[in-house]
């Protein structure tokens, strides 16, 4: 099996120009390991999709690449992640920067209780990014533009976020991200908490933002990891199996896993 | 047959019933349960509930009136020119109610009274024996009669749920009808003190000082019934505490919550607990023996005149006491905020001090809103800490150094007076304490409203 994954990423070697990068990347909480020496590049300005079946660690390696696990006692994560060439888990990188750098939007849609506009200017707010007011309300604006939320949302700034659809939630929450101008943004199952009406708003969405960002989503549907991306990684049993541009993965998958998987034998 | 030997019996009969109606059920089954409606436990419970519940209740009403309907043929046979005279009346029941206990061989009284005596005691004992057989009786009958309805179709199991809902509802009744009890008690009293007092000048009178003559010849002070002093002593004190127990509390709390590895955690959050656990009383000579002096004598030394019972010794010491309530429950509602929101403002890059100030803390401000509230709640109708450190002298000031009282002090100052019961100083006692009882019930009343707002919003 070793033999059939170590083909796969021989296959498929590293990107040109990736963005983030992962070398041998092992994570365990306390004694249970959920990543085992994960190969992966990023490459800049596309959508990568990670897909697996459920506990495969696919969420475990998105929070790896902003450092969220930092949060969660017990976490140990051996290997490498990069972000433009540096180790993200140098003792030197301040991790508040980084994850201004790398933005990241959950499965849930979490607005703060707060006004729409505070939800957005928060990030703006806390790493100083204006002087002014103005500057801060054209931050604000250009946000949720790029969101797609600004025509929805612009009478009503000022009332509570927790107020809006979660369709509107996901996507003001996109532009809370996007207010902090990062370079990367990592979304885990965005859309899985929407109907299909949201989900086809927030898709068109990503694929907007890829012209600025790089995006990695992860996601349970395997019809949006086609729809959105360019490359998609498939994870099984904290193994990263196959990687490839995404109509070669989907049409055709060179591990039999893989194959099981998007033909829906198992996952 | 005393009464403690009934109720065991008729708890030995609501035992044996659960054990004949359970059987009965399993017989009717024919070895298999799906043959009835319900469990054989629910026919056995449905057979003691109807064996115990008719009795105990009938004990109840027994005792409500058993008394009353004794006391009632007693005093039917007495003289008549007794029964006209209410204060001839109630001593000569009395009189009558010690021969039947056994005593009052010292009284010097006439013969119908030593018979009445007499045929009250005769009268206790039917009513006793009475009472045995009666409520026998209606256990047993309750027994016979659920255990001859026992069928395989019948819903045992529905019938029990009702019982239990029924018992529930009489609980909870107890419980707030013994607040309206409280409430009513202190409303007549409150009532008869109006009746002497001027109620204006008693809600916005400036001066308080209750000593008043104890005879009628006695020269004193007319007294004065103004509460408003002692409310603003009230106040102080309290307005004291909270500056002790909000940031020591609330900064505790983020702490133990936020902060703190999960091993000190562990020991830390326990021990500050324990300052829940100490006693009011210790807390009392606490300020009293050691913050008091300390504070005179510190006060001296930086030429400030600070009495030796004053509102800063008895606000810090209360405030100390408040803490817990103030940390324990402003650290549940913050660890009730979602984990998805904290990691939404740390996965924008913010620290965890920005999270905590501009997330966390909005979040669950109305919570801690309504924590503060209960701990002033609790602050104002406080009384140890205040009887033993605040003094007594209904000084109108704000000045903390000074020596001022509360409303609970002056409340147990003059109930344990030596005064007639109905005279305007004792009565005074109630109608403060339902002017408190009012500012605390809506501070609770308040606080719940806010805390509920707050559980809402993140179900």
């Amino acid at each position: 099996m070793a033999a059939v994954s170590q083909s796969a990423m021989t296959a498929e070697p590293s990107v040109e120009k990736p963005k983030m990068t992962a070398r041998k990347l092992d994570l365990f909480y306390s004694d249970n390991q959920a990543l085992y020496e994960v190969n992966l590049d990023i490459p800049e300005q596309q959508v990568t999709a990670l897909i697996g079946p459920s506990g495969c660690g696919k969420s475990t390696f998105l929070r790896c690449l902003n450092r969220m696990n930092d949060t969660i006692d017990g976490v140990t994560i051996k290997g490498d992640v990069t972000l433009d060439g540096r180790d993200i888990y140098d003792k030197r990188i301040d991790v508040v920067q980084l994850r201004a750098r790398i933005g990241m939007v959950f499965q849930k849609p979490n607005p703060f209780p707060k006004t729409i506009y505070d939800n957005v200017a928060y990030g703006p707010r806390i790493h100083g990014l204006v002087n002014s007011r103005d500057e801060l309300d054209e931050i604000v604006m250009t946000s949720l533009e790029r969101a797609g939320l600004l025509k929805e949302v612009k009478d009503r700034l000022q009332s509570p976020a927790t107020g809006l659809s979660g369709g509107q939630q996901q996507r003001l929450c996109i532009a809370r991200a996007v207010a902090v101008s990062p370079e990367v943004i990592l979304m885990d199952e965005p859309c899985s908490a929407l109907d299909p009406i949201a989900t086809a708003k927030v898709e068109e969405l990503i694929d907007e933002l890829r012209s600025n960002y790089t995006i990695v989503i992860v996601t349970h549907s395997m019809q949006q990891a086609a729809r959105v991306s360019q490359r998609t990684a498939f994870f099984h049993l904290g193994k990263l199996v196959e990687v490839g541009e995404t109509d070669q993965i989907f049409t055709n998958p060179k591990d039999e896993r893989t194959k099981g998987y998007i033909t829906g034998r198992f996952g | 047959m005393s009464l403690s030997f009934l109720l065991l019996a008729v708890a030995a009969l609501c035992a044996l019933s659960f054990y004949f109606g359970r059987q009965r059920a399993v017989a009717l089954s024919g070895g298999r349960h799906s043959n009835l409606h319900s469990l054989p436990v629910h026919y056995g419970a449905y057979t003691a509930a109807w064996c115990g519940l008719p009795a105990l209740f009938l004990l109840l009403i027994w005792y409500m009136f058993q008394g009353s309907v004794i006391e009632a043929l007693i005093v039917s046979d007495l003289p008549q020119e007794v029964i006209g005279d209410s204060g001839r009346l109630s001593l000569a029941l009395n009189s009558i109610s010690q021969i039947a206990a056994g005593g009052g061989e010292h009284l010097t009284v006439s013969p119908e009274i030593v018979d009445a005596g007499r045929r009250l005691a005769n009268l206790q004992t039917i009513a006793n024996a009475a009472l045995v057989v009666v409520m026998l009786s209606v256990a047993l009958a309750g027994l016979v009669l659920s255990y001859r309805r026992i069928e395989a179709d019948m819903r045992a199991r529905n019938n029990v749920e009702r019982i239990s809902r029924a018992i529930m509802i009489v609980c909870s009744a107890i419980a707030i009808l013994s607040t309206i009890g409280i409430v009513f008690s202190l409303m007549f009293e409150t009532l008869h003190f109006f009746s002497k007092i001027n109620p204006l000048d008693f809600l916005f009178g400036l001066e308080w000082s209750p000593q008043t003559a104890i005879r009628a010849d006695q020269v004193a002070s007319e007294g004065a019934f103004g509460m408003i002093p002692l409310f603003v002593g009230t106040l102080l004190i309290t307005l004291i505490a909270m500056c002790v127990a909000v940031p020591v509390g609330l900064f505790s709390a983020i702490y133990m919550g936020e902060y703190a590895a999960p091993k000190f955690r562990a020991v830390a959050k326990p021990a500050l607990e324990i300052l829940a656990g100490v006693p009011t009383v210790v807390y009392g000579f606490f300020a009293a023996l050691t913050v008091a002096p300390f504070l005179r004598d510190n006060g001296a030394i930086l030429g400030l005149d600070v009495s030796s019972e004053s509102a800063l010794a008895a606000g810090l010491v209360m405030g100390i006491m408040i803490i817990p309530f103030v940390s324990s429950l402003s650290d549940d509602v913050m660890s009730q905020v979602p984990k998805s929101l904290r990691d939404g403002s740390y996965a924008l890059g913010a620290t965890k001090s920005e999270t905590i100030r501009q997330v966390i803390f909005p979040a669950a401000l109305p919570g801690i809103v309504g924590a503060v509230l209960l701990a002033v709640s609790r602050a104002i109708g406080e009384t140890m800490i205040v009887v033993m450190a605040a003094g007594l002298a209904a000084n109108m000031t704000v000045n903390p150094l000074q020596a001022v009282t509360t409303v609970t002090v002056q409340i147990v100052t003059l109930l344990v007076g030596d005064q007639e019961f109905d005279s305007a100083k004792t009565l005074s006692a109630f109608a403060l304490g339902l002017v408190l009882f009012l500012v605390t019930l809506g501070l609770n009343v308040f606080a719940l409203k806010v805390v509920q707002k707050y559980r809402e919003k993140y179900d």
